[in-house]
């Protein structure tokens, strides 16, 4: 057993290096001196108040010289040679390494570990940076932007017999987009800056990991209609876990009260309405609102996504859909139907609103706060509030929600919480 | 009357800029900007040319161009893809798709000339 080959080791190559002999130091720690030299050449097990009393005279931190920290220093270390082939290093003797210079190695081991963190929060930050919608937005209205004023300026700068009300109109429309280029870039700048500041505190959280799980299955396990576990085993976050399992368990009671095949007819029948479904089937309206949005996508079922958040307005799930995703972060605009619902529970609330900019699709919003769980005497009730959201069919005046107060264009906001950066 | 070209897209000022630069050439444009009814448009009148943008209100452009090459009557269309995004899997996305050409912006106009030349010719 390689551990305990190194407790023993790293114990007397700190003794030789200190120059102390080993009768002296076994007999302050109370023990014969045949029975310190076993354990020096690893014949013995060491642990408990002797190996704290060995450290403290061989004045070394006792984690340092436990077997259970042996892993967790020698094998970052080789990783961390393995990652630099470039560097020649001692390969053999890593684990003397560890026994002569515990400090140091721990500093070799604990740089290994913060470099992979970061490695992985860079490649969280890539990817979202690559799928956020919200971003990929921004980027999209200033590249449409620009390529309209290169389009608009090369007609002007290219045909000198351009009659003058079209050129009157080139002008103006480069005058907009100009105006729109500097603030659709301020608004991409502000995305990023949002997003690097999440990236400083936090990796890819349980609840992303677990939204990232049911998206590659878009939101739909067909198993849970059929009274199947679905399995998550390959999920690392225990946390994660616990969300998916948490989900799965809610899905499966759903699916029971809601049987896939008569709701998705039902569903057919009735246009998806909400209201509908919830008297036909005589269940509560945060129940279809869940099916709704967990439909299986070969059923020709329009594009449905959900949010569910806490009393405290903490985002606990949420189903994207084109541009809707609500800041997991808490820093979401409160004039979303969501939030509205929490100031009302049991109220049913429908809105059609959009983001600010024209490009963005207005959405259909069903909202309502309802209490969880048994109702007792002795405890608060807890209150969530469901909101399924889809694209408006029509809606000649949706009311404009932002995306959050630091990157949203509109001006005369009561609800606004801070300036916006664009 | 010259051949019709339909631009689907959303962005306004492009809409304005490509439809002077084809009308100019000789095309008939007709535009639309919205992604959800755009089938609905083009069955209006199957067009010669289809110039069509990735990002769009209510649809992608990837679903629109999927749906073009399943019906008959619009399989044979060349369609020619506008995207922000010029990364190798776009382009390889849209050509499995089935699209004609694929342009990145922000493009020039003489660019999207050259490009709608080359499909007609086809």
């Amino acid at each position: 057993m390689p551990d305990r080959v190194l407790t023993g080791t790293r114990a007397r190559n700190r003794r030789l290096d200190l120059g102390l002999r080993q009768a002296a130091v076994a007999k302050v720690v109370g023990i014969s001196g045949s029975y310190l030299n076993l354990i020096e050449h690893n014949r013995r097990r060491i642990g408990g108040k002797l190996l704290t009393d060995l450290a403290r005279v061989l004045e070394i931190d006792a984690a340092l010289l436990s077997d259970d920290t042996t892993d967790a220093i020698l094998l970052p270390i080789k990783e961390a040679a393995a990652a630099f082939p470039e560097a020649i290093v001692e390969d053999a003797r890593a684990e003397e390494l560890v026994s002569r210079f515990p400090g140091w190695a721990a500093l070799v081991a604990a740089q290994r570990r913060r470099i992979a963190q970061l490695e992985e929060r860079t490649e969280a930050l890539s990817n979202r940076l690559a799928h956020d919608s919200q971003i990929a937005n921004s980027l999209h209205e200033v590249i449409s932007t620009a390529t309209a004023i290169r389009s608009t300026a090369s007609i002007l700068a290219e045909t000198p017999d351009l009659d003058r009300e079209w050129q009157a109109r080139f002008h103006t429309n480069i005058d907009t987009d100009s105006a729109r280029l500097a603030q659709s870039s301020q608004a991409l700048l502000g995305f990023l800056d949002m997003e690097m500041e999440a990236g400083d505190t936090e990796t890819e959280s349980a609840m992303e990991q677990a939204e990232a799980k049911m998206a590659e299955s878009a939101f739909y396990f067909a198993g849970i209609d059929k009274g199947e576990e679905p399995d998550f085993g390959d999920v690392d976050d225990p946390a994660a876990r616990v969300i998916l399992q948490d989900w799965a368990s809610l899905a499966r009671k759903d699916a029971e009260r809601l049987p896939l095949d008569a709701f998705s007819q039902a569903a057919h029948a009735t246009a998806h309405d909400p209201a509908r479904l919830a008297a036909r089937f005589d269940v509560p309206l945060d129940m279809v609102f869940r099916r709704l949005a967990h439909l299986p996508n070969d059923k020709d079922h329009p594009l449905m996504g959900l949010a569910v958040c806490d009393a405290a307005g903490v985002v606990t799930f949420q189903k994207p859909v084109l541009d809707f995703r609500l800041p997991r972060s808490g820093a979401a605009c409160p004039l979303w139907p969501l939030y509205q619902a929490l100031t009302q529970p049991g109220r049913a609330i429908r809105r059609v609103v959009r983001l600010p900019g024209a490009a963005h699709t207005p959405f259909e919003c069903f909202a309502i706060a309802t209490p969880v769980g048994d109702a007792s005497f002795s405890s608060e009730p807890r209150v969530t509030a469901t909101m399924l959201v889809r694209p408006a069919r029509n809606e000649d005046h949706p009311d404009v929600v932002g995306p959050g107060c630091r990157v949203c264009t509109v001006q005369e906001c009561s609800s606004r919480r801070h300036p916006s950066l664009v | 009357m010259g051949q019709r070209v339909l631009l689907i897209e959303d962005e306004p000022n492009i809409i304005e800029a490509v439809s002077y630069i084809l009308s100019k050439d000789g095309w008939t444009v007709h535009t639309h900007s919205d992604g959800e009814t755009a089938m609905e448009k083009v069955m209006q009148g199957v067009p010669d040319l289809i110039i069509l943008d990735v990002m769009l209100p209510g649809r992608s452009g990837y679903d629109i161009l999927r749906d073009l090459k399943a019906q008959e009557t619009t399989a044979d269309v060349p369609v020619m893809m506008l995207t922000a995004r010029g990364q190798a899997k776009d382009r390889e996305m849209a050509i499995d798709l089935g699209a004609t050409r694929f342009m990145t912006k922000p493009f020039s106009n003489a660019e999207v000339l050259e490009s709608v030349r080359a499909l007609a010719t086809r």
